[in-house]
Parts: C-alpha cells; sequence; structure tokens
C-alpha cells in the first residue's frame, strides 16, 4: 500500500534555536527543514531570526542572510534569485513556490515556516534529489522531431500556431507543481506528473513538430498520463502562472480525438 | 523522505527506469468510457430517482406493475449499467492509485471486475424478474 506516514528515519524532530542577531530592532521568525545526511540523525526543524532591516524581502533574502550572518552550513540551492532559473524551489508555509519570488511579509501568521519540496528523496536540508524528475523531463524527448528536409532557413510557424504554445514554454522546470500532486506522491515511479506532460503537450501543440503520433503513443498508459486526476495543486503551486493541469486534459482531450 | 529512505537502489539509469516496460497503449477507452457513463448517469438519474421513489413502501405487485411498463425497465437497466461499469472503472482507478503491491494489485482488481459484474447481473436479473412478472 501507499505510505502515508513518514519513515522512521525521516520523523522530524525538535531542532535548534538560533539566538536573535543583536542590535535587531525588527526581527522575522524562520523555521527551516534541517537534515545532514552525514551525522546520521533524524530531521529537525530549526529556529532563525532574521533582522528584516538587513536583508532584502524575499524569503530567499532571508535563507542568504541566514546563511551568512548566522548559519553557514544551511543548504539550499539559488541562482537567478528572479523567477527564472527555478532553483530556489521549497516548500514555504505549507505551498510549494519560489523562494526568490514570494515575499515574507506575504507569510501571515508568526514564523516562515520553509520545508525541501515534499515527497522527494532530501539531499541535505532544503535541496531536493530531483534526478527522477529530471530523467521523466528527458523521457518526453522535449525537442523538435521531423523527418522531412531540414528548411534552408527556420522551420516555419504562422503566429497562430505559435501563440498556441503560450502558457506551456514558460515553464522553469522547478518542480513545484509535481511535487505538490498528490497523484505524483503516489506514483512517482510511474505517473510523469505535471511538469512533464505540460512540457509533452508543449511539443504536441507545437505545428512544426512531426512526431505527434509517436508523442502521443508514448504517453498513452494508464500511468504515465492517466493518473492525474485534476486535484490541481500543480496550478495552484506554480510560480509561473501556469496551469498543467488544463495542459493534461488538453493531452486526454487529444487521445480522444485521435480514437473516435 | 530522506535519501538514506530511497526504496532498492540500482545501477539503471534514472531514463531506463522512468522508461521501464514502455507504454501500455491504452486508458483512453477507459477514460472516455468512464465520461460516457457519468454523463448517461446524470441523465438517468432524475427518472431512477422518480422510479425508486414511487416504488418506495409499495407492494410487489405495484412494483412489477411498474416494471412492466417497457421504458421504465430501460431506464432502470441503463442505470443499472451506466452505474456498475463507472463504479468498476473507478475503483480500478483507487486500486492502481494506492495499492503498489503487484499481487495484491492483480488479486484486487480481479476481484473488482467480480464484483461488478455480480451487481451488476444481480441488479438485472432482478428488473428482468419483476419486469416480466414472473
Amino acid at each position: 500500500m501507499v505510505e502515508f506516514a513518514l519513515p522512521k528515519n525521516s520523523k522530524i524532530t525538535g531542532g535548534k534555536t538560533w539566538p536573535k542577531p543583536a542590535g535587531a530592532t525588527e526581527t522575522r521568525e524562520f523555521r527551516v527543514y534541517r537534515w545532514n545526511p552525514d551525522d546520521g540523525k533524524n530531521p529537525s526543524v530549526d529556529t532563525y531570526y532574521v533582522d528584516t532591516n538587513d536583508c532584502g524581502p524575499m524569503v530567499l533574502d532571508g535563507l542568504i542572510w541566514i546563511k551568512n550572518h548566522i548559519d553557514p552550513s544551511l543548504t539550499f540551492r539559488r541562482s537567478c534569485r528572479e523567477g527564472v532559473c527555478g532553483s530556489c524551489a521549497m516548500n514555504i508555509d505549507g505551498q510549494n513556490t519560489l523562494a526568490c519570488t514570494r515575499s515574507m511579509h506575504d507569510v501571515k501568521d508568526g514564523a516562515v515556516k520553509i520545508n525541501p519540496l515534499p515527497h522527494q528523496p532530501v539531499v541535505k536540508d532544503l535541496v531536493p534529489d530531483l534526478t527522477n524528475f529530471y530523467a521523466q523531463y528527458a523521457s518526453v524527448e522535449p525537442w523538435l522531431k521531423t523527418t522531412s528536409p531540414t528548411p534552408q532557413k527556420e522551420w516555419r510557424q504562422t503566429h497562430e500556431d505559435r501563440e498556441k504554445l503560450d502558457g506551456l514554454y514558460e515553464c522553469i522546470l522547478c518542480a513545484c507543481c509535481s511535487t505538490s500532486c498528490p497523484s505524483y506522491w503516489w506514483n512517482s515511479e510511474r505517473y510523469l506528473g505535471p511538469a512533464a506532460l505540460l512540457q509533452a503537450n508543449r511539443w504536441v501543440s507545437d505545428s512544426r513538430d512531426e512526431a505527434t503520433g509517436e508523442r502521443l503513443d508514448n504517453l498513452e498508459d494508464p500511468f504515465r498520463l492517466y493518473r492525474c486526476h485534476t486535484i490541481m495543486n500543480c496550478a495552484k503551486a506554480c510560480p509561473k502562472g501556469l496551469n498543467p493541469a488544463e495542459a493534461i486534459a488538453e493531452l486526454k482531450l487529444k487521445m480522444v480525438e485521435r480514437q473516435i | 523522505m530522506s535519501a538514506s529512505d530511497t526504496p532498492k537502489r540500482s545501477l539503471r539509469t534514472p531514463l531506463g527506469r522512468v522508461r521501464n516496460l514502455g507504454a501500455a497503449h491504452s486508458g483512453t477507452s477507459d477514460f472516455w468510457r468512464q465520461r460516457i457513463t457519468g454523463v448517461a448517469m446524470t441523465l438517468l438519474m432524475i427518472p431512477a430517482l422518480v422510479i425508486i421513489v414511487m416504488l418506495l413502501g409499495r407492494n410487489q405487485v405495484y412494483a412489477a406493475q411498474t416494471l412492466s411498463s417497457i421504458p421504465v425497465a430501460v431506464i432502470l437497466l441503463l442505470f443499472i449499467f451506466a452505474s456498475a461499469w463507472h463504479m468498476k472503472i473507478g475503483m480500478q482507478v483507487v486500486i492502481e492509485d494506492y495499492v503498489h503491491n503487484e499481487k495484491l494489485k492483480l488479486v484486487s482488481i480481479m476481484l473488482n471486475n467480480f464484483f461488478s459484474v455480480a451487481v451488476a447481473l444481480a441488479s438485472t436479473y432482478a428488473i428482468l424478474k419483476l419486469s416480466s412478472g414472473v
């Protein structure tokens, strides 16, 4: 059966409360998930106090401030700090999102609670192991596939056909959607998840692609595609405002279309 | 889940694991049938409910008389077929979602099929028996 409870060695224990920064007049409490693969201990939640007068407004600014001023061992991914790279995806106040685009002031009621993306193996602290997620993306073969002779210039596309890719091409593969999906939690080995399926639909919808049928064949499976039960957590979580559930519904529609 | 909990480490590549046995090339018919039966049930629910309410508290003779009407019997039979089919597909989805032990999954799906067919046939038999006045 599906495991609804955390394994023994993943149960969260009480963590360390770090002292408030000296001389700070305004602070914000951060409760951050910690797990170190090297010390053999269970995960814990550490409490930090961030000097809000000395750091930027975003949750990522707070984490960087903690790393620079309090605890250099705190581990998380970050790169562009402007919602383009998708590296700093994490669960903030119960919602998967990007730490760089989520303001700590938008988190109401006390502490800013930060956990790694749910239901993924943890590498350390807030860093999830996304190997399976990336392999699923690779499995949809996200590149233009053609058999016609390559044109002298670019493969051409009308403006109308190009517009069909809006809402699909903007995905930054942060994994917020897939890791918020209960179906993906229970069946991530077989269900491709919202992110990979949105990308699959991006290529199925591309008028220049000549492998549409082959792509649909590759997706037609009770698990790969049909584990989506339109729960819509993906659309709620997407920090780019995309709607993977709609993309999956379009894929299902195309599957039916080619059969009846 | 921490990295040490990851079950069954293997040397197979991540892409190999994702591709696994390949796509089953099925699932669309069940998806489509679930929608068809869902719409059918929505349409049939009101007439079926009206018939059931009409029969509440009445004796068997009255029930047999009501069901001897062809439209009434057909509505109830269609409702039974649509419900049983919908139930079978829906329950299979639930089993596939939550039962991960392959043997248990196969047995559960088999039992689900047997149960759905049995419910459908028993209900059909009851309706036909009453409507034929036997």
